[in-house]
């Protein structure tokens, strides 16, 4: 049996061993204790879960996140989302195959109660970066905070990343690992005594009398009702249209770090990305990261979104990064298998004759996000105050979405009149600008200095982030403190010059900065570079390959040294001893031989409208042909969509398509103005009715449920 | 504003009942426009509808009227061609104790003499076609095999499709502003947009009835009263029937559910007290009210989860019965308003109705139906199975 774990990575280390037993079609299998079963069916190589019962299509997981339906399989006779169910030892997994049959339950009278109210101050859905920084600024005036959270760990998408964050190091721990930070803010939360958690705990609904449906860790119904309420919930991953979309194998970029970076499972061998903003470039290296090889990146805009940081790691991998292009199509019978991808025009409009054919086992969706906003809209139509913080408030990096919390954490109190300090109006500023999309890219300079000890900043977009000028001990590298947007600067100081301590080289969120080292020799230089990929097998003396920032090779080259400064775990920096006039130059180092580009088939030009058969609503298994002649037909309300072709009436309630929908309407040349939207209407998740009904019994089954 | 435009007929409402009448209208060879607030048909309390439709009442106009919709709905697909899922379900009114038994029982005489199958079934008989019902404490029930169910949203598109076919005009996102009556005649119907006349408006605006008739001068007895409802998940086909349990309990009086063709359970609950006005956002105690009395009536359902719920009104009268017909006071102004939450089921039997009214070839029973129904009635009498 191949074990799909992954035991060793630079950065994560998990100790916890597979000791659970379950059984999938009656075969014994071992799950880590909590962990789910989406996460367990993947460690042991099961990656189709179910088959849909309209059509027998497979499915797979697909945002690993709760909130789509495609993961549903039978724990113990009863259907469940695998990627929020944990396993129980002995627990029974089936497929869901055709509609679930219901367990049979003894016949006799079943008494529900009614259910528990909580009362509170503030009630915070989501203990992500936003919802645990307003928990701790609440918390710390006293304020009685509920804060809920559907998954088992608090966090949020914090707990998924494994990189150095940017940011302000002040006012946002940048430097540090998302899962660093994650640990941070939720010790200070954990230490106020006004703030009450509650995990595995999801909010359902909000009702006309103000009150919050809350599923308590999974099997309790209560109410609360809260004088404020607060969205943290985040975001929710975009999806992406082309025939073959629903394939198992095909999945958010966030499932996957979910899987890789929360589970350590190795879910694929080769794998194909979508998007080329952050999250797929993150996604990226994370595969990598994971020992996973990257087959390439699709990106459909001339330049990647993302880092240009973000996007040069990769380019060192070797990863091919083909931008002005498309996904035409995915293929497979029961699974992904290959994927067509295209060169678009300015239009976005795929190129006959640039079609290339991958081979790939796993295809990550990362075309963005959009904030889980339904539980604001609905707290609004009800009157109940509500505020946002974060991804649910406006979609940027995390470290905004925690300065975000702060903010919204701090006007909560303000409204409750617990706060009697003004907010500082450079708190909305520093917001801003922990917002901002990338700016401008610069040329890089080459240097000519070749003398003393100095670091190289291969840094030359402006983003916000400033770690290295504030871990310079010597205050030798200077970030606009106004707006840490501007370039970083190196100031040569001949009085007190650079002392060599590498911080910078370490704490840098983009591995953008070397030190170099002329000291030795007038031939030979030594650079130090950050690594953080696998580096148990590099030894000194080993040649290693180094490269300029863009991935180009600039020669072979010794390891003198290898060592971890002692708070920057997780940092390898390697000294290697080049010519002195490279030395400026090389940006990184490749370890892992460079992929070639994977060989890749010419097809044959695809018809017009080539998404027609792609999936659009994946619960009710609706295609963006039969929408798109009702769009046609000139209907502009969605709800009409809904009646005559149930999108969005499945499990999920629209909670991928809607947005599809939209931007199909959008392609079709009609303003969204001109369409009418679907009301938002509860239970947001499903909820067994026994716990609805808050049945007290001692029944297996109705246990089962809960 | 533009010159008015003229037609035969104008409807208020492109609901459940207005959008079969310009059907069978514009069939009938009339000129029809519809005037819908919002933006598609059937967007107000249409799609708020579970799909239940019976001639299983205590009126016999109602029993008629609905009767007829289960003629028009049950050869719908013969006839037109679209599948609106209609499916022969039955209902069965069940009685967990006397008062329901007696009232339930009282009523088979007048309901087998208006033609309906209808029997009394025992509680082991009626746990034939209800398997899983809960045994303890059942008396019985009625059970009338060929009423059933239908989807709204598919029915009313149905309708719009056809009607429009037939050469009904259909205005979406316009709304009535004034309607002008000279001499007890209708002089305009005027909107937010352009300006008409007509020689008949019907006012089948639902809950929003009592509005557009103020615009006439004629107040009608219509309130709304808001209901909620819920689907759950789908689950393997487990029966057929529509089950309503008319017990009053703490919180709520009927109690009604059914298993949908596609696997998924649909159940509402009246409250009681009732609970007047616009209201559409969920209360806090209906999926408990809602998921403990389902889950009493099939305790096999409680591992069903919920998926959905949502919250309409039902335009309510004080006899619970059909405001129907013509007006004394307004020449041409007809109402199909006051449904109490029956505008599904009764809808294409109004419309066949009115289409006959406004042609002028009503029949007898057709007849009564308006003399029982109309505005100018006493509003004294209850219907006992609402």
């Amino acid at each position: 049996m191949t074990d799909y774990r992954i035991h060793s990575h630079p950065i994560l280390h998990d100790n916890s061993k597979p000791t659970i037993p379950f059984y999938w079609k009656n075969q014994q299998f071992f799950a880590k204790p909590g962990e789910m079963i989406a996460s367990a069916l993947y460690a042991n190589g099961i990656r189709i879960f179910s088959h849909h019962p309209k059509d027998n299509a497979p499915q797979g997981i697909f945002c690993a996140n709760g909130q789509c339906a495609q993961c549903m399989v039978i724990a113990d006779g009863l259907p469940v989302k695998a990627c929020m169910t944990a396993v129980r030892s002995d627990m029974r997994i089936t497929p869901a195959e055709g509609l679930p049959m219901l367990p049979e339950v003894p016949m006799q009278k079943y008494l529900g109660a009614p259910v528990p109210e909580y009362a509170v101050e503030v009630l915070i859905i989501g203990g992500g970066p936003a919802g645990l920084s307003a928990a701790k600024e609440l918390g710390e005036l006293g304020v009685q905070v509920l804060l809920i959270d559907d998954k088992s760990k608090l966090g949020g998408k914090l707990v998924l990343q494994t990189h150095r964050f940017f940011g302000s190091k002040e006012a946002v721990f940048a430097g540090t690992r998302g899962i660093d930070i994650a640990k941070k803010l939720e010790e200070q939360v954990q230490a106020l005594q006004s703030v009450t958690v509650w995990l595995s705990s999801t909010a359902i609904g909000i009702f006309e009398d103000h009150s919050v449906g809350v599923l308590r860790e999974g099997s309790e119904y209560v109410l609360v009702h809260p004088q404020v309420l607060l969205v943290a919930t985040g975001a929710r991953e975009k999806s992406l249209a082309f025939p073959g979309n629903t394939l198992p194998g095909i999945y958010g970029a966030g499932a996957f770090q979910t899987l890789v970076n929360r589970d350590l499972v190795r879910p694929c061998q080769n794998l194909f990305i979508v998007g080329g903003g952050n999250v797929g470039l993150i996604a990226g290296y994370h595969a990598i990261q994971a020992g996973i090889h990257v087959a390439g990146l699709v990106e459909a805009a001339p330049q990647c979104g993302g880092y240009k940081v973000h996007q040069d790691k990769l380019a060192r991998s070797g990863v091919p990064i083909y931008t002005s292009h498309t996904v035409l199509e995915a293929i497979g019978t029961d699974h992904l298998e290959k994927v067509v991808i295209a060169q678009v025009d300015e239009h976005f409009q795929p190129i006959p004759g640039t079609e290339k054919r991958f081979s790939c086992d796993t295809l990550l969706i990362a075309v963005g996000l959009d904030p889980v906003d339904e539980f604001i809209r609905k707290a609004q139509e009800v009157g109940l105050p509500v505020y946002a913080a974060g991804d649910a408030n406006e979609i940027a990096e995390a470290s905004a979405a925690i300065f975000s919390g702060k903010i919204v954490g701090t006007e909560i109190a303000e409204r409750l009149g617990r706060s009697t300090e003004p907010i500082p109006q450079d708190w909305y500023r520093i917001e801003e600008i922990l917002k901002s999309k990338p700016g401008k890219t610069l040329p890089e300079m080459p240097l000519s200095q070749n003398k003393g000890v100095f670091p190289v900043l291969h840094c030359a977009q402006e983003i916000p982030c400033d770690p290295c000028a504030r871990v310079c001990p010597r205050n030798l590298i200077q970030v606009d403190p106004e707006d840490i947007r501007s370039l970083p600067r190196f100031l040569q100081d001949e009085q007190k010059g650079c002392t060599g301590c590498l911080r910078c080289v370490a704490v840098c969120p983009g591995l953008a900065i070397t030190l170099v080292d002329f000291r030795k020799s007038q031939k030979t230089a030594l650079v130090s570079l950050p690594y953080e990929l696998q580096a148990e097998n590099l030894k000194i003396g080993d040649l290693v390959e180094v490269t300029d920032t863009d991935g180009q090779s600039l020669g072979r080259f010794p390891v003198l040294r290898l060592r971890q400064l002692p708070v920057y775990s997780g940092t390898t920096i390697v000294t290697v001893e080049t010519p002195t006039e490279l030395a400026t130059r090389i940006a990184g180092l490749r370890l892992i031989a460079q992929s070639k580009p994977e060989p890749f088939d010419q097809v044959k030009q695809f018809p017009q409208d080539l998404s027609d058969e792609a999936y659009i609503c994946r619960c009710e298994r609706v295609k963006v042909g039969e929408i798109r002649s009702l769009i046609r037909a000139g209907i502009r309300d969605i709800n009409q969509i809904k009646a005559l072709t149930r999108a969005s009436m499945g499990s999920c309630g629209g909670k991928t398509c809607l947005s599809l929908i939209k931007r199909l309407y959008e392609a079709e040349g009609i303003p969204l103005s001109e369409v009418a939207e679907p009301p938002v209407r509860p239970v947001f998740v499903e909820v067994p009715l026994s716990v609805l009904a808050n049945i007290q019994t001692d029944n297996n089954h109705a246990e089962g449920a809960k | 504003m533009n010159q008015e435009q003229v037609y035969d007929v104008i409807i208020a409402g492109a609901g459940s009942v207005g959008t079969p009448t310009a059907m069978y209208l514009a069939q009938a060879g009339l000129s029809v426009l519809v005037l819908e607030t919002l933006p598609s048909c059937g967007q107000a309390s249409n799609k708020h509808a579970i799909g239940g439709v019976r001639a299983t009442h205590s009126d016999p106009a109602k029993i008629y009227l609905c009767a007829d919709s289960i003629d028009i709905l049950s050869t719908w697909q013969e006839t037109y061609g679209d599948d609106i899922e209609w499916r022969s379900g039955g209902y069965s009114f069940v009685a967990y104790d006397e008062n329901v038994e007696a009232n339930l029982k009282s009523l088979l005489a007048v309901q087998k003499s208006l033609g309906l199958n209808i029997d009394w079934l025992s509680a082991d008989q009626i746990l034939q076609p209800i398997p899983g019902l809960q045994p303890e404490g059942l008396r019985g029930g009625t059970f009338s095999p060929e009423d059933g169910s239908a989807s709204p949203l598919k029915t009313v598109a149905a309708f719009y499709e056809h009607a429009k076919n037939f050469g009904a005009d259909f205005h979406f996102n316009e709304k009535v502003r004034q309607v002008n009556v000279e001499h007890g005649h209708i002089q305009w119907v005027i909107t937010d947009r352009e300006r008409y006349t007509c020689r008949y408006f019907i006012n089948a605006a639902g809950s929003w009835a009592g509005e557009v008739s103020a615009m006439l001068g004629v107040p009608l007895p219509v309130q709304p009263e808001a209901h909620e409802a819920a689907i759950t998940e789908p689950t393997q086909p487990l029966f057929d029937a529509m089950v309503v349990d008319m017990r009053p309990m703490p919180g709520s009086n009927n109690f009604y559910f059914y298993q949908h063709p596609t696997g998924k359970i649909i159940f509402c609950l009246t409250p009681d007290p009732p609970i007047l006005g616009f209201l559409n956002q969920n209360t806090s105690g209906f999926l408990t009210a809602g998921s403990q009395r389902l889950i009493d009536l099939m305790p096999k359902l409680m591992n069903l989860r919920l998926r959905r719920s949502w919250r309409g009104t039902y335009p309510m009268t004080p006899d619970g019965l059909p405001i129907l017909g013509s007006v004394d006071s307004v020449d041409g102004y007809i109402l199909a308003t006051g449904l109490c939450g029956q505008g599904f089921m009764l809808g294409p039997g109004i419309a066949r109705l009115l289409t006959h009214l406004v042609e002028g070839c009503l029949n007898p029973q057709e007849q009564a139906c308006l003399e029982s129904l109309n505005l100018q009635r006493a509003f004294t009498s209850e219907e006992r199975l609402k």
